[in-house]
């Protein structure tokens, strides 16, 4: 009797598949960075290896609005995924901890009911309701917005986490007199610290590279990368954009890269 | 803290001075309900200061139950809990000077073992040195001190083990409660545990509340024994006690081996019953009190207090033939049919088969006891 091959590689068109999915996810991201180092003021020839675009954003005509644009970005992800992840921890707290409450899958909804929700109806929802009660537009809005669409991103890494941490590590900590608060700082948080930076890292992202709500709330005269990209775009394409591109690339790559290893360290064992 | 707590327990003790304050712990009228459901029906029982204590039963009798509300992860629905005179039953956790061994051990896997073992004094507010260094003398006494930069997962089961005894005792705490602690161990390891527990609550002068489902276990280490079974005592007493003279059917089954006969008590005299057995056999066993003339009862036998002989004995003798002889390595279990009667299984030493007590399958023999063998049982 032959061994049944369930070797994957053996079914029919897994080749063809694969590579296919592979050109059309990866082949676009490898032609812009290429092209983020083209001498070239066009985006299509290629005129030999140089960093001027580079330069260009950090010195040419426009770097101010660059710098200002990833300054925006950049501290609204920071300070939107730290908020969000404050909250998250407390939301997996009670969720995980809580016992048995009435609407607790209720409330698991509500907290991860934004993944669903298409972006530009949370976009709009957001505009209307800082519009009713008078918020202006600007950093602070586009801060709020963040922070709250970035909730259930750092939630479900935290609350995977949690779920896989015993209870009686907290009990083991109490009836060793620490109190509810010792337990929680001394105990239960280091525990849960590798999904809170997978958390954090993933709400950092989302934010980092958010376009529709952030389009939306913005205002005037206040930019974020993507919005900049966008407007940039919008007056045609120039090789700079490129740049950005893979510098933005290149922090994703960097953060994807931590979260993956942090979530892999298993501090319970 | 806690300090305060035990502080102010101290003087509550001084000023009351009824007898049960010297008790570790008392459990008075205790009722746990889930629900619906009751965990534990009015459970009242004494545990004395020094002594080594265990709750012996199934799982679900209610014995982890009534562990975890001594120590504050259950509250009391009904009844109270005293520890040393005062009332602990409103105290969180944290407040009660009294620690855990967990069945899974528990150790904080993101510490080293030393700060395992020096947590619990830190929280009561020792120094981060002096704690260090209590632990340190904890370990030694573990024989973990090699240990003591390692991470829990880095050591054995037999080795965890002892560190969440070290981590327990460690604070010094009044009453030490263990809840299934050796049920992870091999058979090797978990008889040498065994001792090396009995041993360390000799040395700490510590009152030990040990659960288990183990009926061996429980009486190799205990001082005394509560058997519980769907939320209720069943009995309490010495291992002697409660293995030799088991006060009602679940006890004298689940505590060893032991022949259950049906009987019904024909005449008592001068102490003693006589009851007959299926197939018209007779038997005479000590009276107990609450069983009657008349009543139909069930009669314990443990297989060790029987032996065989081509005629009969002194004592009790019951005609019977060999069906079967299963060695067990020890021992050799064999079961007698009795005429017309119920089976007996009959446990003689290994040793004994040089004295020709064993028989081949088929022989006609008698089954001797001595008076007052049997133990006739409350249902």
């Amino acid at each position: 009797m032959a061994a049944v091959n369930d070797n994957i590689k053996s079914y029919t068109g897994f080749k063809a598949i694969t590579i296919l999915c592979l050109v059309v996810l990866y082949a676009p991201l490898v032609i812009v960075t290429i092209y983020s180092f083209n001498a070239s003021k066009s985006i299509t020839n290629w005129e030999g290896l140089s960093l001027y675009w580079y330069y260009d954003i950090f010195a040419g005509p426009e770097s101010a609005k660059w710098k200002e644009a990833a300054w925006n970005s950049f501290t609204i992800a920071i300070v939107a995924a730290t908020m969000a992840t404050s909250i998250a921890t407390l939301a997996a707290t009670a969720m995980v901890r809580g016992g048995k409450f009435k609407l607790r899958t209720a409330s698991f909804g509500l907290i991860s009911l934004p993944l669903m929700v298409p972006e530009i109806v949370l976009a709009v929802a957001t505009l209307i309701f800082f519009n009713s009660i008078g918020f202006t537009r600007g950093y602070f809005s586009i801060l709020v917005a963040h922070t709250a669409f970035c909730i259930p991103f750092a939630y479900l890494p935290i609350q995977a986490r949690m779920q896989g941490i015993e209870d009686s590590f907290e009990q083991a900590a109490m009836d060793l007199y620490a109190n509810k608060r010792q337990a929680f700082t001394k105990i239960l948080l280091p525990l849960m610290m590798p999904g809170i930076i997978s958390g954090f890292l993933l709400a950092f992202i989302v934010s980092l590279d958010d376009f529709i709500i952030t389009n939306f709330v913005k205002g005037a005269g206040v930019e974020t990368l993507p919005t900049a990209i966008f407007g940039s775009v919008k007056q045609g394409l120039k090789p700079n954009i490129m740049a950005i591109s893979t510098l933005l690339l290149g922090v994703s790559v960097v953060m994807v890269t931590i979260s993956y290893f942090v979530s892999k360290k298993d501090n319970t064992q | 803290m806690p300090d305060e707590a035990f502080n102010m327990a101290q003087h509550h003790k001084d000023a009351d001075m009824s007898p049960s304050s010297t008790a570790a712990i008392e459990v008075r009228d205790a009722v746990k309900r889930y629900g619906t459901f009751t965990a534990l029906k009015r459970i009242s029982l004494t545990i004395e200061d020094n002594e080594f204590f265990t709750l012996l039963g199934p799982s679900g009798c209610g014995k982890t139950t009534l562990l975890r509300m001594i120590a504050g992860f259950e509250d009391v629905t009904e009844g109270a809990i005293h520890l040393f005179g005062d009332p602990i039953a409103d105290l969180p956790p944290h407040q009660r000077p009294v620690n855990t061994v967990f069945q899974n051990y528990a150790l904080f896997p993101h510490m080293t073992i030393l700060e395992n073992v020096a947590f619990g004094l830190e929280m009561r507010g020792k120094s981060k040195s002096e704690a260090r260094s209590k632990a340190g003398e904890m370990l030694e006494l573990v024989q973990l001190s090699e240990f003591a930069k390692r991470k829990p997962s880095q050591l054995s089961g037999g080795q965890q083990q002892r560190v969440a005894l070290a981590r327990a005792l460690a604070p010094q705490p009044k009453v030490l409660l263990l809840d299934e602690p050796l049920s992870a161990l091999d058979l090797k390891l978990r008889k040498a545990m065994q001792l090396e527990l009995k041993h360390l609550q000799r040395e700490t002068g510590i009152t030990f509340i040990f659960v288990t489902h183990d009926q061996e276990e429980a009486l190799t280490m205990s001082d005394r024994i509560a058997v519980m079974s769907a939320g209720e005592m069943q009995q309490l007493g010495s291992p002697t006690d409660i293995y030799e003279r088991p006060r009602n059917m679940f006890v004298a089954d689940f505590i060893g081996e032991t022949n259950l006969l049906e009987v019904s008590v024909d005449a008592i005299a001068g102490g003693r019953a006589t009851c007959h057995l299926g197939g018209g056999h007779e038997l005479t066993c000590n009276e107990v009190e609450g069983i009657g003339v008349g009543a139909k009862v069930h009669l314990s036998i443990r297989p060790e207090r029987l032996f065989m002989s081509e005629e009969p004995a002194e004592g009790e003798s019951l005609k019977g033939r060999i069906k079967e002889n299963i060695f067990v390595g020890t021992d050799i279990s064999t079961i007698v049919e009795l005429a017309e009667g119920p089976d007996f299984i009959v446990r003689t030493s290994n040793s004994d088969r040089g004295n020709k007590r064993i028989f081949e399958p088929g022989t006609e023999m008698f089954v001797n006891m001595e008076l007052g063998a049997g133990r006739l049982l409350i249902d």
